[in-house]
């Protein structure tokens, strides 16, 4: 088999679903359970330490609504490169693709803002309890950002010349998964007191 | 398609390193593994030595100081389980089975696979590189608990507590990746006919393993990034005094500790599994009932995790409910062993080397299973938890998951990977020369322990209370079996050379099976089947009245 043949075996559909799709949910299902032990911890340490509240109310509630309002929309594009894709509209699907990565740019970029103010008034990793869960959370959060957004961009250059075009409804579930952890970690770490 | 496009012969590093074959992948996790059960075996040997002949010098390494003995006991423990069982068990067994078994050309994603083998090599190049550094390997223990772990004041290993961490972690990327292609592979690129319930019981065991690791490590790879700052960045996750809690990593590490033994034993049960069968020449008395077994098995396993914690001041009425949930998951187990007794029940025996294994695993794995119902009450684990009978249960388990359970398959499936028969007389002067110095090394350390040497003790005469030299006589028997059963390997390690070249040539399918891997040439081709095979009927058809040979593979038609 060259480099880019594909083998029988990635072709075949014994569970009707297609494999591109079934390996996409695996992903996400292990994902879930890594966020999933790092939001329990958090929880139970929270219940457990009513005065982080007051370490809280210093989070820029404002960026993360902004940041929140951003993803939300950037996965609207993603949605809307599905429907492309689906109709075989490479191009189109591909220009949906850079537009939802461009969202997590911006993401990227509130974040990186907020991030300077906090360690300016002094919160850094090690100053607290909820500062180290602050910005593990936030930061491994971030991360599966940018590897989105990297990952979205190389589909979206094969979506442009119409190849791979499965590609675009995988990286769009996966888009959702990084925007649903987003919609966990909001209230969490920035409205809860 | 790819299978006709025709191509030069690959260069030897596009071939044996670069290479997509999950049969190439499947020896490199094999060699690998095996590379790193002898350097475990090793420190084995060191830290015996100094158990059974004190402050000594150790022929190969020298004296061991309270120090190194740390990080020996440290790198055994955690090189056997993450790198020797899971690699052998799960990473080569399953590359090199689940395409043959399942009658396709290769993993659903045959580069995803090879990377999943280069962030384990990765994993073990850091894990090595330990060695080396200032301070030298981790010394906390491989269940690496906060604040031992956390402070390298504390466990005299900075440098090294923090490389393992990152190996820990490489190493269980390596295996979600591993582990989702697997899992993807067996649900859809199954040959055409094989239904749910033609699938070997092997490649279910695989499979049911990797799911159980991806629900359970998720929280440990969490707690990894976290004990990692603790390290390194002083924050304060684990720290009491910080408002942290060194709890916390007990109960993330051990959510997924304990679904782990069930993830090694139920390859190994798989293997057990397959020769059985073929040995006794009959189907497996329960097929279904084998896989409700495994399904129940890998439920509980994820409710008893507390129990490793009794000795650790959880709340006692937790330590209850831990109790009774860690006893009740012996009973599918053994449930599973009756079946494979049951299969055994009049059947026509051939005690060939992988028979002699697969029926070792059952007897020393019952002895492991029964002197845990005395660790799974909390009461007697308060007792014995840190004393040398919780170490003589663990390798009356681990051993035969690890070791025999992977003799097993290595001498079955043997012929199908080289294309040559092992020697059977050699592998006879193996089999006997490893399990019965086994169980010389470790019935003297349930003695031991119930009289109450507690582990983690690099020479008792250090300790007044801990002394008892009329016990010195069975820690010396241990370390004298120790020394027989490594010396035994070399046999395997002979017997495992010699054939590649000179054994008799085994032909497609020497012990006579049903399952799809032997229809094709030993060792396989690139590609694997000329035809792509469809599947008539279940994998266990033994004794099939009315044929002229007593076995009907998978894919003939009727």
């Amino acid at each position: 088999m060259s480099a880019t043949a594909k083998p029988i075996a990635n072709t075949r559909s014994a569970t009707g679903i297609p494999t591109a799709r079934l390996i996409t949910w695996w992903v996400i299902a292990s994902e879930i359970v890594i966020f999933g032990g790092l939001l329990a911890s958090y929880v139970m340490h929270r219940i457990s330490h009513p005065e982080w509240a007051e370490s809280a109310s210093h989070t820029l509630t404002w960026a993360g609504a902004f940041n929140t309002f951003v993803l939300l929309t950037s996965s609207l594009c993603a949605v809307l490169a599905h429907q492309a894709a689906d109709a075989h509209n490479g191009p189109k699907a591909a220009k949906f693709l850079r537009l939802t990565s461009l969202g997590g740019l911006i993401f990227l970029c509130v974040k990186a803002y907020e991030w300077t103010i906090d360690i300016r008034e002094g919160f850094v990793l090690s100053s607290g309890g909820f500062w180290s869960f602050y910005y593990t959370l936030a930061g491994l959060h971030g991360l599966h950002v940018l590897a989105g957004m990297i990952i979205m961009l190389i589909v979206a250059a094969d979506a442009a010349k119409n190849r791979e075009l499965q590609r675009v409804e995988c990286i769009g579930l996966y888009w959702h998964f990084v925007d649903i952890v987003w919609i966990f970690l909001f209230p969490l770490l920035y409205i809860a007191r | 398609m790819s299978t006709e496009v025709q191509h030069a012969e690959p260069g030897f590093f596009r071939k044996y390193l670069w290479s997509t074959d999950h049969k190439i992948i499947a020896m490199q996790y094999l060699f690998t593994g095996m590379a790193m059960a002898m350097i475990g075996g090793y420190f084995a040997y060191v830290f015996r030595m100094q158990l059974g002949f004190p402050n000594q010098y150790v022929p190969g390494y020298g004296i061991v100081t309270p120090g190194r003995y740390n990080a020996l006991v440290t790198m055994h423990g955690s090189i056997m389980i993450f790198w020797v069982a899971m690699p052998v068990l799960i990473a080569a067994f399953g590359n090199f089975l689940i395409p043959l078994m399942l009658g396709c050309d290769d993993m659903a994603f045959p580069r995803i696979n090879r990377l999943s083998y280069q962030i384990f090599l990765l994993s073990v190049l850091v894990l090595l590189s330990s060695f080396l550094v200032k301070g030298g390997p981790f010394g906390g223990a491989w269940t690496s608990y906060p604040p031992l772990s956390a402070s390298g004041a504390y466990n005299l290993t900075p440098i090294g507590a923090t490389l393992w961490l990152l190996a820990v972690a490489l190493e269980f990327v390596a295996f979600l990746l591993g582990g989702i292609n697997f899992t993807v592979t067996t649900m859809n690129s199954r040959a055409p006919g094989m239904k749910m319930y033609d699938i070997p019981i092997l490649i279910w065991m695989i499979i049911l393993a990797n799911v159980i690791f991806m629900a359970s490590v998720g929280p440990l790879i969490a707690g990894a990034v976290m004990l990692l700052f603790d390290q390194t960045m002083s924050t304060g996750f684990f720290d009491p005094t910080r408002g942290g809690d060194p709890l916390l990593w007990q109960h993330l590490f051990w959510f997924f500790g304990h679904p782990e033994v069930y993830v090694v034993l139920l390859p190994a049960m798989g293997i057990v599994a397959e020769i059985i069968a073929v040995f006794s020449r009959k189907k497996i008395f329960g097929y279904k009932t084998v896989l409700y077994t495994a399904w129940a098995v890998g439920f509980l396993s994820f409710v008893v995790w507390a129990h490793h914690q009794f000795v650790a001041g959880i709340d006692p009425r937790m330590a209850n409910i831990f109790s009774v949930t860690t006893l009740l998951i012996s009973v599918p187990v053994t449930e599973m062993v009756f079946l494979y007794i049951a299969t055994l029940y009049g059947g026509s025996i051939h005690l060939d080397t992988p028979m002699l294994w697969a029926l070792a695993f059952i007897a020393e794995f019952m002895i492991g299973g029964v002197t845990g119902i005395f660790l799974g009450s909390s009461g007697t684990d308060i007792y014995l938890h840190d004393t040398y009978f919780l170490i003589a249960h663990f390798h009356y388990t681990f051993v035969p998951i690890a070791i025999i359970a992977v003799f097993a398959g290595l001498t079955y499936w043997y012929p199908k990977m080289f294309g040559r028969m092992l020697n059977e007389t050699l592998g006879k002067i193996h089999f006997w020369g490893t399990v019965i110095p086994f169980n010389v090394i470790f019935i003297p350390l349930f003695i031991t322990g119930i009289a109450g040497d507690q582990r983690r003790v690099y020479d008792y005469a250090q300790f007044a209370e801990q002394s008892r030299p009329a016990l010195q006589h069975l820690r010396t028997t241990s370390t004298i079996a120790l020394l027989v059963m490594l010396s035994f390997q070399f046999v395997f390690l002979f017997n495992f050379v010699w054939s590649l070249r000179s054994g008799k040539s085994a032909g497609a399918n020497p012990w006579r099976s049903t399952t799809l891997e032997w229809t094709v040439p030993s060792p396989p081709p690139h590609g694997n089947f000329a035809v792509l095979p469809t599947v008539y009927r279940g994998p266990y058809e033994y004794g099939v009245p009315g044929r002229a040979d007593d076995f009907f593979p998978q894919d003939i038609p009727d």
